[in-house]
């Protein structure tokens, strides 16, 4: 069976933590629960400073297996406000991200 | 017992539960009559399937044990906290009585209906308004109207019209639509989009652009994602935004790089801008902005060099010290450089179909209520008659004027106050304090909303509960689409709509009778203006767009006779044209032309003072988890955002001897307020930037602490009576001075 993951481009992530809330809100988590998070990531380089957010799934994640069992995208992806995740098998992802610059995989099952 | 299969009902959020400006599509579940979660309505053209945070939230929202569910009345004194549930009936009983008594003896004037940001307010609210006959239609201490009014004004008497950024959200194919084009440039001025949907423009559409092309230029005091992404950061002092678009106009029109076949075809008053801009040379707004002159060419030539570009501004532009004279200038950038109503520049933003759901103006007042009513009650209208802007175009009363009526009884006693969706004390109001101090005194006070906050337990006489959007019906035309909110489940508790409250009550205190039995009946007759009614488009989904050739659609209206109501090509001002030179603002004693003024409290205004309070303090910051001073009590949202923060610059911190997370105090002359510290680079050395809005309702309700808001809102910083010459605009939410001290012993 193939493997699915999430495929971030984490560089369009604007730090709106939709995905934390959709994701509570499917799983009815209680609060320190969440199956992804968003952290912010501030760097400094001489002339600038740059603020970056990155997203990354934690333990509790398991792909939304009812919602995508009927069909449905898992709820981080559908509500992304930057539409920035995409749900698919490993291999599909690999090859997207290919031609994604600043993203990363996730395969949390 | 078996559950029954879960139903999906479309609808159009727009109300309590998100709370924000809002119109996603969304889909709400529902199993046994209750909601069980809320999502984006993928077929939606505003959101597209996405929702925010707020939007997610809902049902937690709705289901909240501290949900008020229950008309209450206050049986100890005001602030004891100590309320009776009564019925419906002896609630509305009760309201009518006191309100007749108090219009038979002061007159309907006496009482000030009192609206805040939230929720489809402004149409159930002007509705009972006028029926009472009371002109007194306020956001109590929004001092200055400093929150889209004075934008709007500024365009109003510029160009007839408001405009606002082209992200294809006037077409219903967005993104897809052939006649639409990605803005070159989209010059982020003073928003933060990702926090929300401001103004009814929903934030990620920058995003959206940003993938299809779109550059930035964003003037921003902070670095943050966007100026993170954008070719020019004008990294301004807070408050000198005028100085910027008037440096901007003097390089674009210096350096002939303006659209000169529009300005020659469809601009008034060139010559006399040309000149009034000499003045404001890159080097001189330089001093007083801090923005480098070369950055201030750089953003003005790429803005105006790559067409088409759009500009999308925010509520800072308000609350500039001249906010209406801010915006004038801010609009005459995209009029020189042809940028309006084009696809991807600043398209003309009209009501969808023609359809008013929420009278912004004047002339929609007029529309549903009659010349002669709106005519009659502004000879009573608080500040009207101080300020010719306000009396003409938005028929609010100035709440600087207010408070000071509020204290004096001149040259009218105020004796009554409906508030309905705003917590006066804790959220918009600058010095609260003042306000609550004035507003006690009241003799009846009725309060309309979902939970207590520090207004209501300080000031309510009776509390009456009112509907999330999942449980009430309602309609939106805040520019595109026309669309209608379905009623998903019944009120929880007892909770009804603010339209089915003010229906009942306007029937009750109407001095001539209300046409409508019911909500639909009125929901239908104000949808005739769109040939449309309430079933018709919840079938087709909730949403519809105007037809093609209708006026409420783009682009290029001018010059097809779309705009004016003569059906003359051009723009509905006196001359027809984009006025840069503005009759209007010299019809109402302001200079038709723009300029710089200073904020009162600043470095060069006031050096003495700022050596006591050396850093300068920016309020309203934004959270993408809150709208305003909601929200602080869910616990998915509050999770993610749970201390009141300010930022405040690293180096600075350090000569302060302040870490990242210390509880500080932000300290002026006005008092102090209590904050964690967010000690980071992303902040400028002199500027200190504060979220507005913040009590903490697991905190003690009751007197003396109100939920805690003389502690943390950061209001209590600001003042009233600065506003500008025209009434709006010109206060301290975005401009003051401060300084910073660590609480001892106060890291946790």
């Amino acid at each position: 069976m193939a493997h699915n993951g999430l495929l971030i481009q984490y560089d369009w992530c604007t730090g709106c933590h939709a995905c934390e809330v959709a994701c509570k809100q499917e799983h009815n988590f209680s609060e320190g629960m969440v199956g992804i998070k968003v952290d912010e990531v501030v760097s400094t380089a001489p002339d600038k400073v740059y603020v970056d957010y990155m997203p990354y799934t934690t333990r509790f994640c398991d792909l939304c297996t009812e919602r995508t069992k009927s069909g449905e995208q898992p709820a981080c992806v559908k509500h992304c406000q930057a539409t920035c995740i995409t749900y698919g098998t490993i291999t599909e992802l690999a090859k997207l991200m290919e031609k994604q610059p600043r993203s990363s995989i996730f395969a949390p099952k | 017992m078996a559950k029954s299969k879960e139903n999906i009902v479309l609808s159009t959020l727009w109300s309590a539960g998100c709370g924000s400006h809002g119109g996603c599509g969304c889909e709400i579940y529902v199993q046994d009559g209750k909601v069980t979660r809320v999502e984006g309505d993928k077929n939606h053209p505003f959101n597209q399937g996405r929702l925010c945070a707020k939007g997610l939230a809902i049902s937690q929202y709705m289901y909240h044990p501290d949900r008020v569910l229950y008309p209450l009345k206050r049986v100890g004194e005001r602030g004891e906290g100590k309320w009776q549930r009564i019925t419906w009936d002896e609630a509305y009983d009760t309201i009518e009585k006191k309100l007749k008594d108090i219009r038979t003896k002061y007159g309907a004037e006496s009482v000030i209906f009192c609206q805040g940001t939230g929720r489809d307010i402004g149409g159930p609210i002007t509705f009972l308004m006028y029926a009472y006959g009371s002109p007194n239609w306020v956001q109590v201490g929004l001092a200055g109207h400093a929150c889209y009014t004075p934008r709007l004004g500024a365009m109003f008497a510029t160009q007839g019209q408001y405009s606002v950024a082209d992200c294809s959200q006037f077409l219903e194919k967005r993104y897809d639509s052939p006649e639409w084009t990605p803005p070159k440039y989209i010059i982020m001025w003073a928003q933060n989009p990702a926090a929300g949907c401001h103004d009814g423009f929903y934030g990620h559409w920058i995003i959206d652009c940003m993938k299809r092309g779109s550059k930035l230029i964003t003037i921003d005091p902070r670095a943050t994602w966007f100026t993170t992404r954008s070719e020019v950061h004008l990294q301004n002092r807070p408050g000198t935004d005028g100085a910027i678009a008037l440096g901007m106009l003097n390089v674009i029109i210096n350096e002939g790089i303006y659209d000169k076949a529009f300005v020659e075809k469809w601009c008034y008053g060139f010559d006399e801008l040309k000149e009034r801009v000499q003045e404001y040379t890159p080097e001189k707004v330089e001093k007083i902005s801090w923005v480098p002159a070369d950055l201030i060419r750089k953003a003005a030539r790429l803005y105006a060099k790559n067409k088409p570009s759009a500009i999308q501004w925010g509520e800072p532009v308000d609350a500039m010290p001249a906010g209406s004279v801010v915006a004038q200038a801010i609009n005459h950038l995209w009029a020189i450089t042809g940028n309006i109503d084009n696809p991807g520049g600043n398209v003309i933003a009209r009501n969808s179909h023609g359809v008013t759901t929420y009278p912004f103006s004047s002339a929609e007042l007029t529309k549903l209520y009659g010349a002669d009513l709106v005519k009659k009650l502004n000879e009573k209208r608080i500040g009207a008659n101080d300020y010719p802007m306000i009396k003409n175009f938005r028929g609010w009363v100035q709440p600087d004027v207010l408070i000071n009526q509020l204290e004096t009884g001149k040259p009218y006693p105020v004796k009554g106050a409906w508030i309905q969706t705003s917590n006066i004390l804790g959220g918009q109001a600058a010095d609260p304090r003042r306000h609550y101090n004035a507003m006690k005194k009241l003799d009846f006070i009725v309060y309309v909303d979902l939970f207590q906050n520090p207004t209501s337990m300080a000031l309510a006489d009776i509390f009456l509960p009112a509907a999330t959007i999942c449980e009430k019906e309602s309609f939106r035309s805040w520019w595109q689409p026309l669309g209608v909110s379905v009623k998903a489940v019944n009120g929880v508790g007892e909770a009804k709509s603010d339209w089915d409250i003010n229906l009942e009550l306007a029937k009750r205190l109407a001095t001539t009778p209300i046409k409508y039995n019911t909500v639909r009946e009125l929901i239908d007759d104000r949808l005739k203006d769109g040939n449309t009614n309430f079933e018709k488009l919840k079938a087709k989904g909730c949403w519809e767009y105007p037809p093609e050739g209708h006026n409420t659609r783009p682009y290029y209206r001018y010059e097809k006779g779309l705009l004016r109501t003569d059906s003359k090509p051009g723009f509905e001002t006196p001359s027809g044209k984009v006025e840069l030179f503005s009759k209007r603002y010299e019809e109402w004693g302001l200079d038709p032309l723009p300029y710089y003024e200073e904020p009162k409290e600043s470095p060069t205004a006031s050096p003495d003072l700022a050596k006591k309070y050396p850093l300068i303090l920016t309020t309203g910051r934004r959270s993408p988890v809150f709208f305003h001073s909601e929200h602080r009590m869910i616990p998915w949202l509050r999770e993610l955002d749970p201390f009141p923060m300010c930022e405040i610059n690293d180096k600075t911190a350090a000569t302060l001897g302040i870490d990242n997370g210390d509880w500080v105090y932000i300290e002026n002359t006005r008092g102090k307020v209590k904050m964690k510290a967010k000690v980071t680079p992303t902040s400028h050395p002199q500027v200190v930037t504060a979220p507005h809005g913040w009590w903490l309702p697991e905190t003690d309700g009751k007197e003396p602490n109100l939920f805690s808001t003389w502690e943390y809102n950061i209001n209590n910083l600001t003042s009233m009576g600065n506003q500008a010459k025209s009434g709006f605009g010109g206060t301290d939410y975005r401009s003051s001075l401060c300084r910073v001290h660590k609480i001892e012993g106060g890291k946790e």
